[in-house]
This record gives structure tokens, sequence and C-alpha cells, in this order.
């Protein structure tokens, strides 16, 4: 997120008031992220464990199987990986990416 | 005009609250403002008022509830004292953040240590940053008339700001003196209906107050407690004017006082500009140009308007109830010699310290600082920027 896009003084409610309920999606926290979760899509069984663990819900799931994950989203904890049974995560840091 | 009645500036208070009729108002009895909550205390048990009176257990607590009846949709108030008010420290900057229009009575006292109950103005000028909109008042009619228009210019839609209205502890708050209030009705038609801003009670429209906001938007909302400062001034004086016609009171952000023709002033706020506006017409009598300036409003602070009434002084003379260890002078001194940097003519600005803890402020005493003024006048030369009045040797 540009700091360019983010709106001035002027055009926000006042008070950090969030005027409305359910918008947490237009929070994008994939800026927070150093450890960039990547998928070995050989390895993976499509267990969705890290569909459940994800404290994000960064885990796109398709068809009942695994389609990415979310990088607006995912702030890069790590949880997907240590919990995935098959070794298939592996974090590796952005700026190496 | 009302009836002329006498009562201690806390009594005073404390009917202002009972026209006003705050939805709800917590509260934790400290010294000086005590009399103040047990009054209206009174009031709510005799149903003289609607008020949800909540008894805490804390001034934290205080204002913490005063915070959350406040986003809750109510009109809140609350009193209190010095170190009462310096436990409140971090929840004054969460109602201002909050942009909440909570009105709190500061009976202005010493802080501790030491341990000492008597007026100064610490506790206020502690919290000159907090983003609270500060009046200070001379005496009990003051107090009332101050504290009747913080509850409208909080509300008013462009600022949105919690104000603060002092009186010095005991010289006023428990002085009895004559003073005139509005009727019940012309006060309530004056403050008019509250209309909640947001209120987090109405659950067809939910809200959040008080997120988590970082790098990317804090600076602006900080940016718009600034501009609800700004907004306030007008406010302030629209408020006045309206309140005038009702009482035929006037105010504005300051009241200068012999002040056009003057050549030395004195800056004041409080009580003391009772004292200062009598040595005034004393120096008058002996054909010294003298002339008072008494600060109601310290914030928003009204620099441009001191600019204009002070520019044309030879010599300036600012009054702190408070000192400020290790700055550049007293709160207000630095703020008011600050103002005038950039006059073409800029007067020579001395500051006082006095009064502290309670400490008598005497006619004897202003006349000295009359006399320094006159020095200064003359030689153009300031011997000490900084003096402490009142004060032993």
């Amino acid at each position: 997120m540009s700091i360019k896009s983010l709106k001035g003084w002027k055009e926000i409610p006042i008070g950090g008031l969030i005027p409305e309920a359910g918008n947490s999606a237009q929070y994008e926290t994939g800026g927070w992220r150093t450890y960039r979760p990547v998928v070995d899509r050989d390895a993976c069984k499509n267990c969705l464990f890290c569909w459940i663990y994800c404290p994000d819900s960064a885990v796109m799931v398709e068809d009942e199987k695994i389609k990415g994950i979310d990088l607006r989203y995912c702030k890069g904890c790590g949880i997907c990986a240590q919990e995935c049974p098959a070794k298939a995560i592996q974090m590796i840091e952005e700026a190496k990416l | 005009m009302g009836k002329p009645v006498a009562m201690t500036g806390n009594i005073a208070v404390a009917n202002a609250m009972r026209q006003i009729n705050p939805d709800v108002c917590a509260a934790y009895p400290i010294t000086p403002s005590t009399e103040i909550m047990q009054q209206f205390a009174s009031f709510v048990a005799d149903g003289k008022v609607d008020t949800e009176l909540v008894t805490v257990e804390s001034e934290h607590s205080a204002m913490s509830a005063c915070i959350g009846a406040s986003a809750a949709g109510g009109r809140v108030m609350t009193a209190t004292s010095a170190n009462g008010l310096a436990l409140m420290w971090e929840m004054l900057y969460i109602a201002s953040g909050n942009r909440l229009p909570i009105v709190m009575m500061v009976v202005n006292r010493a802080l501790s240590a030491p341990i000492n109950i008597h007026g100064d103005h610490s506790d206020g000028m502690g919290a000159r940053d907090s983003g609270w909109i500060q009046f200070y008042s001379e005496d009990g009619q003051e107090a009332y008339d101050n504290l009747i228009q913080a509850m409208i210019i909080g509300q008013n839609k462009d600022v949105r700001l919690p104000v603060m209205v002092g009186m010095d502890g005991f010289i006023i708050s428990h002085s009895i003196e004559n003073l005139e209030m509005l009727s019940d009705q012309q006060a309530k038609d004056f403050i008019g209906e509250y209309i909640p801003f947001y209120p987090l009670l109405n659950i067809k429209k939910p809200v959040t107050y008080g997120p988590l906001d970082l790098q990317d938007y804090y600076s602006e909302h900080k940016r718009q407690q600034t501009e609800g400062m700004r907004a306030a001034k007008p406010v302030i004086l629209k408020t006045a004017q309206d309140f005038a016609a009702l009482s035929g009171r006037k105010y504005g952000f300051f009241e200068p006082y012999r002040l056009e023709d003057a050549e030395i002033g004195i800056l004041t706020l409080g009580s003391s500009a009772g004292t200062t506006r009598y040595v005034v017409d004393l120096m008058r009598d002996r054909g010294i140009k003298a002339g008072m300036v008494k600060l109601r409003v310290f914030r928003p602070f009204p620099m441009e308007e001191l600019q204009e009434a002070l520019g044309h002084l030879k010599a300036l003379a600012v009054m702190d109830r408070c000192d400020s260890f290790g700055a550049a002078g007293g709160p207000v001194f630095s703020e008011v010699r600050s103002s005038l940097y950039d006059q073409p003519n800029r007067p020579k600005v001395v500051n006082y310290i006095y009064g502290l803890g309670g400490r008598d402020l005497g006619i004897s005493h202003i006349e000295q600082v009359i006399g320094d003024l006159q020095k200064i006048k003359e030689t153009g030369k300031v011997e000490e920027l900084i003096t402490y009045l009142t004060v032993r040797e």
C-alpha cells in the first residue's frame, strides 16, 4: 500500500472512528510481512491444516484444494509452515524473492 | 437579569450542572472540588436532575466512565482537582482523541508533593497539551457562566472536543459571592437538545471507537484535533455573544482592562485578576498608564488576538500561578512571549511565578510588578526575566 493512496485528514472520520461494521477486509495487513509462505505443490496433500490455522484467513481454497496465499492479508506469521504435516510450506524472506 | 444569589463557587457550579442536567456524571471526590459533587449528589437524590450518577473508585475510573458514557451518546460531566486530574491523565487524551465533548470542572489546586490542598494552576496547566479546551474563571459568576457555555462549545459539530473549566481552589470554590444565575428554563433553552455523534448505543448503526491507528493514519487524526481547536475559536465567540444577549454578561478569549492607552500591562488569569484590576485603578489615579489582560481561554490559545491587544505596550508582565520546572518561564509566559515575537515593536515581556499552593497575592505584590515594569519602560532593559513573587528568599 503506497502512502499516496491513503486519504488526507479532511477525508476521514474524526477521532479514528470507524462508522461501519465488518470492514476489516479493507485493512490490508500484507505490508507487515517479512517472510512469505511458499507452498511446494508436489509435497502438498491438500489437508487444509494451513487453511484452518491461518489467523488471517489468507489461505485461498477452491474445490477443497489450496489455491494459494492471499498476500494482501498474509502477515507472514509462519503458523501455516509450522503446522503443515507434509512440511510443504517454506517461509522465504521477502527480500530474497 | 436573574436575581442576585449568594453562594460559593462550588455551589454555583453544582447549580450550573443541575440546569445542564447531564445524562451521566461519574466522579470521585477530591478537595477542593468535593462540594460540587456533594451538592450535585443531593440534586440527584432529590430528583432535581435525571442524571445517572456513577460513584467510581478513582479519578481514572471517573474519566473512563465519562468516556464510555459520552461514546454511548450521553451528555456527560464531571469535576475534579489536582491529583485527581493527574490520575485521569491517560484518559484525558483518550477523551480528546476520541473527540468526546465531556465537560469537566477543574477546581484548580496545587499538585503534591509536598501535599497542599490550596489553589494554584499546576493541575490545569499540566494538562494543557491533552487536547481539552481550557477556560479559567475569575470568580464564581464566571465559573458558572463558563460552564454553561462550555457545554455548547464542546458539542459543536466542528469542534467535538472535551472542555475543562477552571476556577481557583478555595479562593473561589469556597468563597461566598453574589452572582446571577439564568432561570432553569433559560439555561435549558440556551443549551438545547444534545445531538449525539455516532452513539455506540445506536445498535442499528454499529461503530468502533478507539481502534488501532498506526503510522498510516495517526498523524491525520492528530491534525484533525488541531483543526477542532481552530474551529473552537469562532464558536467560543459566537457562544459568548449569544450568552451576552441572554445574561448581559460579555465574554471573549480574554478581558482587556484599561489597555487601549496603556504603556505597561499585566496579563493574568483566574482570581488574581480582581486584585490586579484594583491595582491598575490605583496606578491610573497616580497617572501611571497601566492596563491588564485577564486571559479566559488558554486552549485554544488566542495568539493573533493577543498580538493585537498587547502589541502596543512597552512592557508586559505575565503572571503564572504555576511553575514549569526547567522551562523558559511559566506556561502562560512562554506562549504569550512567543506570540509577540513577530510584532514589530514588541513589548519587553517578563514573567512572575506567584501564588503556588494558595499563597496570597496581595496589592503590594502587584505594585512591585508595576514598579518593575515602569523601570523596564524607562530603561528598555530587563534585569530579571523570571521573578519568583510571593516567595521568601
